[in-house]
């Protein structure tokens, strides 16, 4: 039937694909000879084997051709011919959403489902669901029911599986299948088993008490298909993670089962369960790291690829679970496979000794070229973390990225190396100036502008404090003269920072800046002028607080503030005060080590959690009036995990009140909560002035309640308080299982676990790049220092971590790592203190001394700001605050 | 009550998708330049365009074709490939996909079309049947969900032959034919 194209294929010679020059005009005209009688089967069947085919190839068809080609093919229910009744059911799916009137081969479909042939019964289900909608679910409802239990294995199949597509749709008429779905479950044939399995699974979800009698059940009377055993591998594993379940469950006893199951794709699926558990023990680990050794040594590509991908996992919790596995892993290094390969240099990376890292490097650096990006950035990370662990081994890493930084590749390959060179130089003084090199010599000719600002930014930052600085301005004075508007910006700001740090260099800087204000980008000209005033005034506070330190206010909240002001006109100038800072970055976040899915989405700035939180608390109309929310504390637990109500509460602290943010969620499925408040006494003179209950707490349906409480302002020393809190509410018993409740209520009250609040909640953290530079900004005319002890306090690095945690406030400079073998130590915190309008900036020199005992006595200078402005008052008192700090350990 | 709070923290960030049957994010077959002979895609939110699905699969051909390793990740997606002759076969699922389940679906796929095509797994037998290899896909997967994957089971439900004329007697006689011509021609010279 084709092969009348065969012949002039062949004479064009351009390849052997009879579909390559179809055009679609051609075959709708053809598609007339549907009409003729008697049908032809295999014409017809080739005419339609073309539409699908043009349909595949994202052809577009009109609305209007598309609907007639669709009525011209239901004639064809007429032929018996068996595939071109098959091509017929692809083409109603295929066409389901470009024609129209579709659902005029409901009785066609219907008659197949229900009628002798079994090999058409499957597919015209399957079709039939494909064109139902909700309202005409209801007529074939009988017909379902009845397929999902028949004893035809590929019409129960397809039935389930076109249920769990309507799931989506109209959930309420597919639940009601659940009796034959459990009927279909204890099936013999293996995949109606799974896709039974599949569709309660799905109905069932939200119903935990449901999910574990299924999986009693299932786990104990044995399945038979490898594939509904990795769904409820799968279940059970989500069912531990969200009860918290101990390793001595018996869920857990079943996943280890599952490692002796005679399928690898189970045992595989089982040993990366338990990888992936939090808080799994060495000893838990052992069995399935051994598994997955054995599939290091399988024959079968796919197998090596899970395997060690699964051990790179564990290798990051867990290295020393995976040195038993490292000479398998070693034999996979020269595997054909290039991403197996990789995987496994990464992995032995994380669990060799320092001595293996130089011939593991050669060896990447063998075939980095071969593998894909995903893969470019897992060796990147790899080489990132092996920086933390072996530090001394820089100066290999650094060789070795700036090679990879010269090769071609994407922008998060690139990207990755950018910030992994960044966190070696700040992890290590002395490769700062080699990786201030290659980075400058990468910006020579970087196509990413993101990455060219984000380096001239480092290079601002660091360079002037390097023992040459003036060799980084020809660097960066080249951009200005050759890149794009947004990496001339970012290199002014740079060359400004020069200037401001070095006074020799600071009249080649101003001349450089005299030409940038030439510029023909208004950003750029702006830059120039602003830094070229600020740097002739010659003022070390003014570099300070213009240049090093930029401002430090949440972006999303100045944009809402700004847009607020411009709606409503008013004489007074925009106050900066109004807007809530930043919050400092979480830095010690780690970056997952492994090829993760990268976000195919554009990357958008995310709303801060704090920011997230002003926006809720605005919304309620008791908290109007508070001004700009100064902090969000993390949240804090008042309950034991395992109790009838969960409480959390969250701390939110404006300038002259908190709002205590408690988030309930009521696990009793047979009780309805409403009218739910947390009742607070203080223990000190705060006010509790308001009260916003959660009026309504369904089961599992997570809800807050609020309480705002003034703080007293006329004892500035009184920063901490603990207050007793009761939850009272209404109860109202329900139906467990339709959750209608009964008509009448009591009330009860709940005792909740005491809340404090401590010095941290009254202060924000505030990053201050250059820390020397606000120091001295602030100047010692408002210094104060004091001595303290710290008492049960054994090592540096806890005393340091203490004090950050009880003051609150940022480490800067990264003082807040203790460098190892010492025994003295300067940290330097910044914040900014709540209330008086906006809060002095409260920059902290804390220093230990040497010969570090427990209980030696810690000295703590401090300066505000706060005096230098109108209210002197204020500041005083604040140094009162600090002076009552006192470091008890905790 | 430090550690809850931790514990809790790694809670709300699951490192398991949701369990469910729907395990194929696409399937396809493309011909040794990486043009797409038969594709489809599962997930609407996975390269909804057509554009962003041709553009897909050229990367991924660009990273495959040149070794038959089996299984790659490109583009945070877990992709088990098979090639044969002219031919290369692709199913592609999501990084935390179980890769043997992947796996069982290729050889599902690849199997089975080898039957229909009396083992001419190559791209001018395929195209000339191709409504039979349009059937077996639609019996192996639908809507995501592996609905079988067993070869012999896919054959008895697609139960589909290909022609009756075996293309090998043609070629045979193809071969013939031209032998004669030049046998005729280097007597004639």
């Amino acid at each position: 039937m084709i092969k009348k194209f065969d012949k002039k294929d062949e004479e064009s010679g351009s390849g052997s694909n009879p579909f390559q020059h179809l055009e679609k005009s051609a075959v709708l005209q053809e598609a007339r000879i549907f009409n003729e009688t008697p049908i032809n089967p295999r014409r017809c069947l080739h005419i339609l084997t073309k539409i699908i085919y043009l349909l595949n190839q994202g052809e577009h068809f009109g609305t209007t051709e598309a609907t007639e080609a669709f009525f011209a093919m239901t004639r064809l229910f007429q032929s018996n011919d068996q595939t071109l009744r098959r091509m017929c059911y692809l083409t109603i799916k295929e066409m389901a959403n470009i024609s129209e009137d579709v659902i005029i081969v409901t009785s066609s479909l219907t008659k197949d489902m229900t009628g002798k042939e079994d090999v058409y019964r499957g597919p015209a289900i399957r079709a039939l669901c494909r064109i139902t909608d909700t309202t005409m679910l209801q007529a074939i409802e009988r017909y379902m029911k009845q397929a999902i239990v028949d004893k035809v294995p590929s019409v129960s199949s397809s039935a389930l599986v076109s249920s769990l597509h309507m799931v989506k749709m109209s959930y309420d008429v597919v639940k009601r299948w659940v009796n034959e779905a459990q009927e279909a479950a204890s099936s013999d044939n293996i995949m109606v088993q799974y896709h039974a399995l599949g569709l309660l699974y799905h109905l069932r979800k939200n119903d935990r008490l449901a999910v574990t009698k299924m999986l009693n059940k299932f786990t104990k009377s044995g399945l038979k298909s490898p594939f509904a055993y990795c769904m409820l591998i799968r279940i059970a594993s989500k069912l531990l993670d969200e009860t918290e379940g101990g390793h001595d469950s018996p869920l857990f006893d079943f996943i280890e089962s599952c490692l002796r199951n005679k399928n690898e794709m189970v045992v595989y699926e089982a040993a990366s369960a338990i990888v992936h558990m939090p808080n799994c023990t060495a000893r838990e680990l052992a069995p399935a790291v051994s598994v997955l050794q054995l599939f290091c040594s399988s024959p079968k590509a796919a197998l090596r690829y899970a395997a060690v991908r699964t051990l790179n996992k564990v290798a990051m919790k867990h290295p020393s679970a995976v040195t038993a596995c490292n000479l398998d892993l070693e034999n996979l290094i020269t595997d054909s496979n290039r991403s197996i390969a990789t995987l496994a240099i990464t992995t032995l990376l994380k669990t060799g000794s320092e001595s293996s890292v130089d011939r593991l490097m050669k060896q990447i650096s063998s075939f980095v070229s071969e593998i894909s990006d995903e893969f470019k950035v897992v060796v990147v990370q790899a080489i990132s973390a092996l920086c933390q662990k072996y530090p001394r081994k820089h100066s290999v890493m650094m060789n070795f990225l700036s090679n990879m930084l010269r090769d071609d590749g994407g922008f998060e390959y690139k990207r990755a190396i950018v910030d992994c060179i960044i966190s070696i130089i700040e992890e290590n003084p002395e490769s700062k100036e080699t990786g201030l090199a290659h980075l400058c010599e990468f910006i020579e000719d970087c196509e990413h502008t993101v990455l060219a600002t984000k380096i001239l930014h480092l290079m601002g930052k660091e360079g002037p404090r390097t023992p040459q600085p003036s060799k980084y301005i020809r660097f960066i004075f080249n951009r200005v003269v050759l890149e794009s508007e947004a990496v001339r910006a970012a290199a002014v700001s740079a060359l400004a920072k020069f200037g401001a740090q070095n006074d020799d260099l600071l009249p080649s800087v101003l001349v450089l800046l005299q030409r940038c204000m030439m510029d023909s980008d208004d950003e750029v000209r702006d830059r120039a002028t602003f830094y070229m005033n600020v740097l002739q005034q010659k003022q070390k506070a003014l570099n300070a607080a213009y240049i090093f330190n930029g401002l430090s206010v949440s972006i999303p909240g100045l944009e809402k503030s700004l847009h607020q002001y411009t709606l409503e006109p008013s004489e007074k100038p925009f106050d900066m005060k109004t807007v809530p800072l930043a919050t400092a970055p979480i830095t010690e976040q780690k970056t997952e080590i492994a090829p993760v899915a990268t976000s195919k989405l554009p990357e958008k700035l995310a709303p801060s959690r704090q920011d997230i939180y002003q926006e809720q608390l605005a919304a309620i109309p008791e908290f109007q009036g508070l001004g700009p929310l100064f902090k969000s504390s993390e949240p804090v637990q008042l309950t034991e995990a395992e109790t009838e109500y969960v409480v959390r509460c969250i701390k939110h602290t404006f300038a002259g009140h908190m709002v205590f943010q408690f988030d309930c969620t009521n696990t009793l499925n047979d009780q309805l909560l409403q009218k739910v408040v947390v009742q607070m006494e203080p223990s000190e003179a705060y006010e509790v002035v308001h009260c916003v209950p959660a009026p309504s707490l369904p089961y599992s349906q997570p809800g807050s309640c609020y309480t705002l409480i003034r703080l007293p302002d006329d004892d500035p020393t009184a920063v901490s308080c603990t207050f007793s809190c009761t939850m009272k509410y209404l109860v109202r018993d329900c139906d467990p299982n339709t959750g209608e409740p009964d008509d009448d209520g009591y009330d009860d009250e709940y005792v909740l676990e005491d809340l404090e609040v401590t010095v941290a909640d009254h202060i924000q953290k505030v990053l201050k790049p250059n820390f020397g530079a606000a120091w001295e900004e602030v100047g010692d005319e408002f210094e104060k220092e004091e001595t303290f002890a710290l008492a049960s306090v054994r090592t540096l690095d806890e005393a340091v971590g203490n004090i950050i945690n009880f003051l609150g406030m940022q480490p800067c400079e990264r003082s807040d790592k203790v460098p190892e073998n010492k025994n003295s130590h300067v940290l330097f915190l910044a914040g900014e203190c709540r209330g008086s309008s906006g809060g002095p900036f409260v920059p902290l020199w804390g220093e230990t001394p040497t010969g570090f005992k427990s209980g030696t006595p810690h000295h703590l200078t401090l300066r505000t700001e706060e005096a230098s402005r109108m209210r002197g008052e204020t500041s005083s008192s604040n140094l009162k605050k600090s002076r009552r700090f006192s470091f008890q350990a905790p | 009550m430090d550690q809850t709070s931790v514990r809790r923290t790694e809670i709300t960030h699951p490192q398991y998708e949701e369990p469910s049957l729907y395990t194929v994010k696409a399937v396809f077959i493309l011909d040794n330049d990486g043009n797409r002979l038969l594709s489809k895609y599962y997930d609407p939110e996975l390269y909804p365009s057509m554009k962003e699905q041709k553009t897909f699969e050229r990367n991924v051909f660009n990273k495959t074709h040149k070794a038959d390793n089996e299984i790659a990740f490109l583009e945070g997606m877990t992709i088990v490939y098979k090639s044969s002759i002219d031919l290369f076969f692709y199913v592609v699922g999501s990084a935390q996909e179980n890769e043997l389940m992947l796996m069982s679906v290729l050889n599902c796929l690849f199997d089975s079309t080898s039957h229909i095509l009396r083992k001419n797994v190559e791209q001018r037998c395929l195209l000339e049947n191709m409504e039979g290899v349009f059937l077996v896909v639609d019996e192996i997967i639908d809507g995501g969900v592996i609905l079988e994957s067993d070869p012999q089971q896919v054959l008895q439900k697609v139960n589909y032959r290909a022609d009756e004329n075996p293309l090998t007697e043609q070629s045979v006689a193809q071969v013939l034919q031209s032998a004669k011509e030049q046998i005729k021609w280097s007597i004639l010279k």
